[in-house]
């Protein structure tokens, strides 16, 4: 049988993994790509734990998760076509407008 | 035994996927290597005896919001990102900083005084009662409200998404 503790491990690589891409890309449909990523690797330690704990609260939750990031994922693009009309650009250093 | 070689493989898979994702230079290169990233979860899930779940990664993860990024891609015609002329100390110190994140993480699913009993396949609520039926029994009752905001949630997403990528006039 899988210890659990696998599932946190592979959990917590692909969270960092996540995290990295995040602050490393430029591009800011890789950078929502990533946030994706990190989504994907809380969901899979939820499910560990409902599992670990014989609870199925932790799957109802990943759905929540999903709903959420589906309406994430909605708005989020809505706004980098929005920000492509008036910047001309996907690049995030380019986007700079509030910076000092 | 079995369950751990697959459950290897597919890690495996994933974490390729993820590094992937971080090496590609083309968002479309980064997209598709995270719909394997979300296939190989997919099969985790079902390994865990999530079989609702794995189905729901599967159909709104990999099928309905990757073809959402990838429309976008292709909508906005992104290119092969440029090298950005950043600091180099992010590099420096942000790689070891991820590592040590994630050391840390390890080290304390790993510690002494953390007891994880190893994870059995179909070890769910009750043998009579699947995964499926269990959910829609939480989701329905427990989580009624939580479940009925979230349909409000998806509708002011709808508009707002509508209102955003709305070409102005």
């Amino acid at each position: 049988m899988v210890p659990l503790s696998w599932y946190l491990t592979l959990s917590a690589i692909l969270f960092c993994l996540g995290v990295s891409a995040f602050l490393l890309k430029r591009n800011i449909i890789t950078i929502f790509m990533a946030i994706e990523l990190m989504l994907n690797a809380v969901n899979l330690s939820f499910v560990a734990f409902a599992n670990h704990w014989h609870n199925l609260d932790g799957q109802v939750f990943v759905f929540f998760v999903m709903v959420v990031a589906a309406a994430e994922a909605a708005v989020g693009l809505a706004i980098i076509i929005a920000v492509f009309r008036t910047r001309e650009t996907l690049n995030v250093d380019q986007v700079n407008l509030l910076k000092l | 035994m079995v369950h751990q070689v697959l459950f290897i493989i597919f890690a495996l898979i994933c974490v390729a996927g993820a590094v992937n994702l971080l090496l590609q230079r083309h968002p479309i290169n980064s997209a598709l290597s995270l719909v394997v990233v979300m296939g190989a979860l997919a099969l985790i899930y079902l390994l865990l005896g999530a079989e609702f779940v794995a189905a729901v990664q599967i159909i709104v993860y990999a099928g309905a919001i990757m073809v959402l990024f990838v429309f976008v891609i292709m909508l906005l015609n992104a290119g092969a990102e440029e090298r950005s002329r950043g600091s180099h100390v992010a590099l420096w110190v942000g790689g070891p900083g991820v590592a040590g994140l994630a050391g840390m993480i390890i080290y304390l699913m790993f510690r002494k005084d953390t007891h994880f009993n190893p994870v059995t396949v179909g070890n769910m609520v009750s043998p009579a009662q699947d995964n499926t039926h269990g959910i829609a029994n939480l989701l329905f009752t427990r989580f009624l409200l939580p479940f009925e905001i979230t349909s409000v949630l998806i509708l002011i997403a709808i508009m707002g998404a509508v209102v955003l990528a709305r070409r102005e006039r």
